[in-house]
């Protein structure tokens, strides 16, 4: 029986972060899932959110983008389009972004809407997670 | 026999030369360092993707995705990833010679061909011999980007689904250490862990447990194209740091033949001049002795 979880967080742009952990809860596409180990086999999508994980008296944030998330019974690999732990958030960039999204959903003009409002997500969901971080 | 003057101008021809191949090895140093990181940083990534896809695919309908599905092989696609950039060696040489004994092959069992041709080298090899490319890609090998590999997969995607192709195989020089390239034969589509069977199996029986959420439809929907974009990617990633490797090891040993020749014609420099002094010599000698007489 295990009693820790290797959280594995990869993307294109290398692997985030690798650890053991003792319980981790994350945005699935249909909602926030908790894991903790002996976790069924579990495969979902997830969507841009947080992910946040407890080891001993330690909890951390991660900003997350979409990806999917599979779980095992002493394992969680997140595989995301990108990923940043809070305090690495560069949270000026963020609130940039999220105004750049702002108006270009404003506009309504040949625009990708899809794309600004996902890329509005992101930039909304980062500065979230940054203020965790601080709040801690 | 050459002039003493003669040999001057060839040893400075020749050390320009050197000075041009050990720029060229620079830029390709500092260019596959950028490319290297990048490389390294999306292979986990990339291997994790196609790991997930493969125990998942083991216990999947194969009808349920349109690119999952296996039909009939009938036509093979061949993508074949060179560089645009000569002076690297050996590195397109061994490719597109792998690329046509896989043709060649293929031909044989009666398959149909259809060749997408990434890299200038690749379009033009297959243009010299009239061999018609389904498509050709260009201008990649110096500056990969996700969007690039994007155009390459969405097009081998649609004619996928189109069935306008049954197979997808992937060649390209896969970097391996700075000095040595393997040229990988990959199959893209359909995915199929099938082959390496006996290994895999254990996986497969766990992957039936799984739970889905939303829903296995939905996870494939995304999943699978995705993975066609990321291998793609990591093809042309590859291969572009494998051709930098290949440029640097190459310029390399063109700077040290440069080293060796400049070597051997200031022997040969010296051996003139002293003939020729020598020559002199003798000739006042002579002189001497004649008015002597």
């Amino acid at each position: 029986m295990a009693d820790k979880l290797t959280l594995d967080i990869v993307t294109p742009y290398g692997h985030v972060f690798t650890d053991e952990v003792d319980e981790i809860i994350a945005s699935g596409s249909e909602g926030e899932f908790g894991v903790l180990p002996d976790h069924v086999p579990f495969l979902t999508t997830t969507k841009i959110g947080v992910l946040t994980y407890k080891k001993g008296s330690e909890v951390g944030h991660f900003f997350v983008n979409q990806g999917y998330a599979e779980v095992g019974p002493d394992k969680v690999t997140i595989l995301a389009d990108s990923a940043e732990k809070s305090e690495e958030i560069d949270v000026e960039r963020a609130r940039e972004a999220m105004k750049r999204a702002e108006e270009r959903l404003k506009k309504k003009e040949e625009i990708d809407e899809a794309r600004a409002t996902s890329s509005l997500q992101r930039a909304v969901m980062r500065t979230q997670v940054a203020e965790k971080h601080k709040a801690r | 026999m050459a002039t003493l003057r003669d040999i001057q101008n060839r040893i400075k021809a020749v050390q320009s030369t050197q000075k041009i191949t050990k720029a060229m090895k620079m830029v390709a140093a500092s260019k596959l360092r950028k490319v290297q990181s990048r490389m390294l940083d999306l292979r986990p990534y990339a291997d994790k993707m196609h790991d997930v896809l493969i125990s998942l695919a083991g216990g999947a309908d194969r009808e349920s995705h349109p690119l999952l599905a296996f039909r009939p092989r009938k036509t093979v696609e061949v993508v074949v990833v060179t560089s645009d950039r000569g002076l690297c060696g050996a590195f397109n040489t061994n490719i597109l010679k792998a690329a046509q004994s896989c043709i060649d092959g293929y031909k044989k069992d009666g398959f149909e061909v259809s060749i997408s041709a990434v890299g200038k080298k690749a379009r033009d090899y297959f243009k010299r011999r009239n061999v018609p490319t389904r498509n050709s890609w260009t201008g990649i090998s110096g500056n990969v980007s996700f969007s690039n590999a994007g155009d390459i997969a969405n097009d081998i995607k649609e004619n996928y689904i189109n069935e306008t192709i049954d197979e997808v195989i992937v060649i390209y020089n896969a970097f391996k250490s700075m000095v040595a390239q393997t040229v990988t034969t990959a199959k893209l589509l359909p995915l199929a862990p099938l082959e390496e069977g006996e290994e895999e199996s254990a996986p497969e029986s766990e992957a039936a447990d799984f739970i889905y959420e939303p829903s296995m439809e939905a996870i494939f929907d995304r999943l699978i194209p995705r993975n066609v974009d990321i291998q793609i990617y990591r093809a042309l990633l590859e291969s572009s740091a494998a051709e930098e490797a290949a440029r640097m090891s190459a310029m390399e040993n063109a700077t040290q033949s440069c080293d060796e020749m400049v070597e051997k014609l200031t022997l040969q420099f010296n051996k003139a001049r002293q003939a020729s002094i020598t020559g002199e010599l003798m000739d006042i000698v002579g002189g001497v002795e004649a008015l002597k007489g």
